[in-house]
């Protein structure tokens, strides 16, 4: 996308998350815990024309520099969002989403029989697999719909 | 084995699984009147946290502590204990965990003993986590099996309640490790649950599922039977319309060969026609009895400080 066509305009220093699937923005910031409450400036384009996505939404966050960890998470619902960290209105470090080997504290256990689900100090915690995560607790595993089961704040 | 605690059946390798059943056939020829027991454990003090009823699983391990020399602690029915009060899980076991040095959990939520045995550093025996899993039955199953069928070479068929009977979701996974030919056989709404089927591809298990027992019944060494398990249903209605399903008979074993031997980890309500009892085929109650010496093995290779 040529700059005249920027729907939002460039952030000074900060995170860009391009290529989120189209709508996926909300559980993307619900997922880093980006609610609008530290008072920075968030931007949300959903459902941009891609050629290579079809749609897809473009997420920036100002003076936020996402960690790998965080990238990594996101690809629980993102497997193909690039992440460009923004210094001075320059891509100083582009960063690919990895799949990590587990994820801890991000999801609900969808088995209402499970441990997590009890009153008990444990976080959830789902090993990732090619094609989906699995409870580290009771096994369950869960191939479809992930971001519905985000459990974060 | 070097485990610090048994909490899944996919713990265990074809090597541990072999270790434990060798060392229970040491100790059974032992409590058979046949020399002393290879190994005790006085002053060894286990603990039984069952929230969950239990005749078997309880008796055995309480039996089999006893017989090493050692005790045990019952923290008794939930209603007698602090859970009644809203004690957590994660700090009774913190708390037992200093009573004794072994820690036996019956719990109704799946992953309980996962996460027990990561607040204690006693080792904790999962002894059933809901419709999870139930190791210490798996291994006192596949010494059973090794006695009356042999473990090399085996056709299995497993029928019942296969999406929450927690026997054969251990079961099924250690068998994996022995190449066994496996054969589900359930009502489509009780199919194995979607985690033991991807554990079994992921094994490269030959696996077929079946609704008809007699589809199969004529090629298995072993028929392994097992409850509805009517307390996880969600609701009676669902349960209804399962019960009853498979009823094993004389009528039915017609079909069968002569030397196939009939399993049932127990209590069985009507699965099995008390006719079948007095036969060749019957195995469960010799099933149960092993459950002494196959956990006096278990709890020898945990409390053992053994590489």
């Amino acid at each position: 996308m040529s700059d005249h066509e920027l729907r939002v305009s460039k952030i000074r220093d900060g995170t860009v998350l391009d290529h989120l699937p189209g709508g996926s923005s909300l559980h993307v910031l619900a997922l880093l815990g980006i609610d609008g409450s530290e008072g920075t400036g968030v931007s949300v384009a959903m459902n941009v024309p891609s050629d290579r996505m079809g749609a897809k939404d473009v997420v920036k966050v100002e003076e936020r520099e996402l960690s790998q960890a965080e990238v990594d998470v996101l690809s629980l619902i993102a497997p193909r969002a690039t992440v460009n960290i923004v210094e001075e209105y320059e891509v100083r470090e582009k960063k690919r989403v990895e799949r990590p080997e587990s994820v801890t504290g991000v999801l609900a256990c969808p088995n209402s029989n499970c441990i997590t689900n009890d009153e008990e100090p444990v976080e959830t915690r789902f090993d990732v697999l090619d094609d989906g995560v699995r409870c580290d607790y009771c096994e369950t595993i869960i191939r479809e719909g992930i971001a519905d089961h985000l459990d974060v704040s | 084995m070097r485990q610090d605690h048994l909490v899944a059946a996919g713990q265990l390798s074809r090597a541990d699984v072999e270790r434990v059943l060798d060392r229970a056939a040491e100790f059974d020829a032992a409590l058979d009147g046949g020399g002393p027991l290879p190994a005790r454990y006085p002053e060894t003090v286990l603990a039984l946290c069952f929230y969950e009823p239990s005749t078997r699983t309880k008796m055995s391990f309480e039996t089999a502590m006893k017989r090493l020399g050692g005790d045990v602690v019952d923290m008794g029915g939930v209603d007698a204990s602090s859970v009644k009060k809203g004690e957590s899980l994660a700090d009774t076991v913190r708390v037992v965990e200093g009573y004794a040095d072994g820690l036996v959990l019956r719990h109704p939520r799946e992953g309980a003993a996962r996460m027990a045995s990561e607040f204690v550093d006693v080792p904790v025996v999962n002894a059933g986590d809901g419709a999870g899993q139930h190791p210490s039955q798996t291994l006192l199953d596949l010494y059973s099996i090794r006695e009356a069928a042999g473990l090399d070479d085996l056709t299995i068929g497993i029928i019942g309640d296969l999406k929450y009977g927690r026997t054969v979701h251990s079961l099924a996974t250690a068998l994996t490790e022995f190449d066994a030919h496996m054969h589900f056989v359930s009502p489509e709404s009780l199919r194995l649950p979607r985690s033991v089927r991807f554990d079994l591809h992921e094994a490269g298990a030959q696996v077929r599922e079946h609704t008809e027992l007699d589809e199969v019944l004529p090629e298995l060494d072993v028929l392994y039977v097992t409850r509805i398990q009517r307390e996880r249903f969600p609701d009676e209605d669902e349960y209804r319309k399962v019960a009853g399903e498979f009823q094993i008979d004389a009528e039915t074993l017609e079909a069968a060969r002569d030397d196939l031997t009939v399993m049932h980890p127990l209590p069985r309500v009507d699965e099995i026609d008390p006719e079948i009892d007095g036969t060749d085929h019957a195995n469960y109650f010799e099933q149960a009895h092993n459950g002494v010496p196959v956990r006096m093995a278990l709890l020898d290779l945990l409390l053992s400080n053994d590489e």
